[in-house]
């Protein structure tokens, strides 16, 4: 299978994406990994008439803790966070799922970033974020005016914008990123005292999930859940933050019976439909018994 | 587009098109037929070659992103007349029934020997789990990539 012809070019520095991006805007695709995009364009799903591989960008790869938060920069790639030490201390729940992401020999090539600007209503990575409260980091050229979504038609002039992951996933394949722009990196909240996890039933590796849950919460000095997120993926149109079991844990301590009410609420806020994967009734329970499990392997990883 | 690359430790350079799947640079402009093409869509993983020695799905890369770069397939493993040590374990433990997944076993193998060179039988079905062997005859194959780390564990005390 073969993707329609198109310009390739090649960015050797952030400025010049941001420059190429500023010229040819829409007409744009940025090239990554590769695993989503390049499967997307042979299938002719994906057209675009210029790919800008940004590979060859140096100092662009790194996964990093900073002032509170974890920072996985573009070409950071899934086998880079499985091995980061950085993750595995900073966030239980990425360090959880990195593993379950695509299968090893994709996961050399293909980037946390692009998986988020790619979003696929099915991914992994979009719950994991959700639940724990990351942000996405976007740039154009500085001086570049254009309008976004999310931001009712008004201009805004070019340079970095921070957004949080629940504003940036519009719908399907849809993002709150601007054809100028691209994905510089994510950042994901570091905490104190907590713990997460990521859940994936799946009929192979590889596949995409049948079902897979995220969650993440964080505790104070009394033991009182401060912070909690739990999100679903492959159970609705798209991945499904449950908002209603998350504040239903804040301000309570972790307990089974707590863990089964929010368990409850996730399994009667999803909507998963019927496939070759599973029911749709299946699938609910396992929704239920998945937040159970996921949130006490987080209450594990908080307690140490 | 004209395009350098360095396949199995010999540089060359060929124009292809941007669209151009590296694993038909390979196969067609390279001739070097020992990589194949299953499925096409990144699920098989028998087009698998080594990147500067980590392993890539070659049908979900353009050609013209491994300019100036090192590509090992297959073909490469063979030194100076003599068989890779994962090639001797292949052999001698029957890890191959019908052939189409074994150059991509093998060096998924090698790239994973080189990491963890006494890997546990675990550790080898995680490492091919991005490979499908139609045969379903993975026993054989995880015994193979098992052997060939003891093998180069053998050459390591023999040499030293």
């Amino acid at each position: 299978m073969y993707p329609r012809s198109f310009d390739y070019l090649v960015a050797h520095s952030k400025e010049e994406a941001l420059d190429l991006l500023s010229e040819r805007g829409s007409d744009v695709k940025i090239l990554a990994g590769g695993q989503s995009l390049i499967p997307m364009m042979k299938l002719r799903f994906a057209n675009p008439g210029t790919l800008l591989d940004i590979n060859r960008i140096p100092d662009m790869d790194g996964i990093t803790r900073d002032n509170g938060h974890i920072t996985v920069q573009a070409l950071a790639r899934h086998a880079d966070i499985v091995r980061s030490d950085v993750i595995r201390n900073g966030n239980a729940a990425m360090a959880s799922a990195a593993p379950w992401i695509a299968d090893p020999i994709v996961r050399n090539l293909g980037t946390l970033c692009g998986s988020i600007a790619h979003h696929d209503p099915e991914g992994d990575w979009a719950s994991v974020l959700l639940a724990t409260g990351a942000d996405v980091v976007v740039e154009a050229k500085p001086g570049t005016e254009y309008s976004h979504p999310g931001a009712d038609g008004a201009h805004a002039v070019g340079g970095e914008r921070v957004i949080p992951i629940e504003n940036f996933l519009v719908d399907m394949f849809a993002t709150a990123l601007h054809p100028t722009e691209m994905v510089t990196e994510i950042r994901v909240p570091t905490y104190a005292r907590g713990g997460g996890d990521y859940q994936k039933l799946e009929r192979k590796i590889g596949d995409y999930a049948t079902v897979g849950v995220a969650t993440h919460f964080e505790l104070d000095d009394n033991d009182t859940i401060t912070k909690a997120g739990v999100a679903l993926t492959s159970v609705y149109a798209h991945n499904l933050k449950v908002t209603e079991a998350e504040s239903l844990l804040v301000g309570n301590t972790p307990s089974t019976e707590l863990f089964a009410e929010a368990a409850q609420i996730a399994k009667n806020a999803c909507d998963p439909t019927d496939d070759v994967r599973g029911s749709a009734a299946y699938k609910r329970d396992v929704v239920r018994v998945f937040t159970e499990r996921g949130l006490a392997a987080s209450l594990e990883v908080a307690r140490g | 587009m004209e395009v350098s690359i360095t396949i199995n430790g010999t540089e060359r350079t060929v124009d292809v098109e941007p669209r151009r799947l590296l694993v038909d640079v390979i196969r067609e402009n390279f001739g070097l037929t020992g990589t194949h093409i299953g499925c096409d869509t990144t699920s098989c993983g028998v087009c698998t070659v080594l990147l500067d020695g980590t392993p890539v799905k070659s049908c979900t890369m353009f050609g013209v992103q491994a300019d100036g770069r090192e590509i090992t397939t297959v073909e490469g493993l063979k030194h100076a007349g003599e068989l890779d040590p994962i090639q001797v374990a292949f052999k001698e433990m029957h890890g191959l029934q019908c052939g189409f997944c074994t150059p991509a076993m093998m060096l998924v193998g090698k790239a994973l020997l080189e990491e963890n060179p006494a890997p546990s039988e675990d550790d080898v079905r995680w490492a091919i789990s991005g490979n499908l062997c139609r045969c379903t005859g993975y026993v054989n194959i995880v015994k193979s990539i098992q052997h060939a780390g003891e093998l180069m564990a053998d050459r390591a005390t023999a040499d030293a």
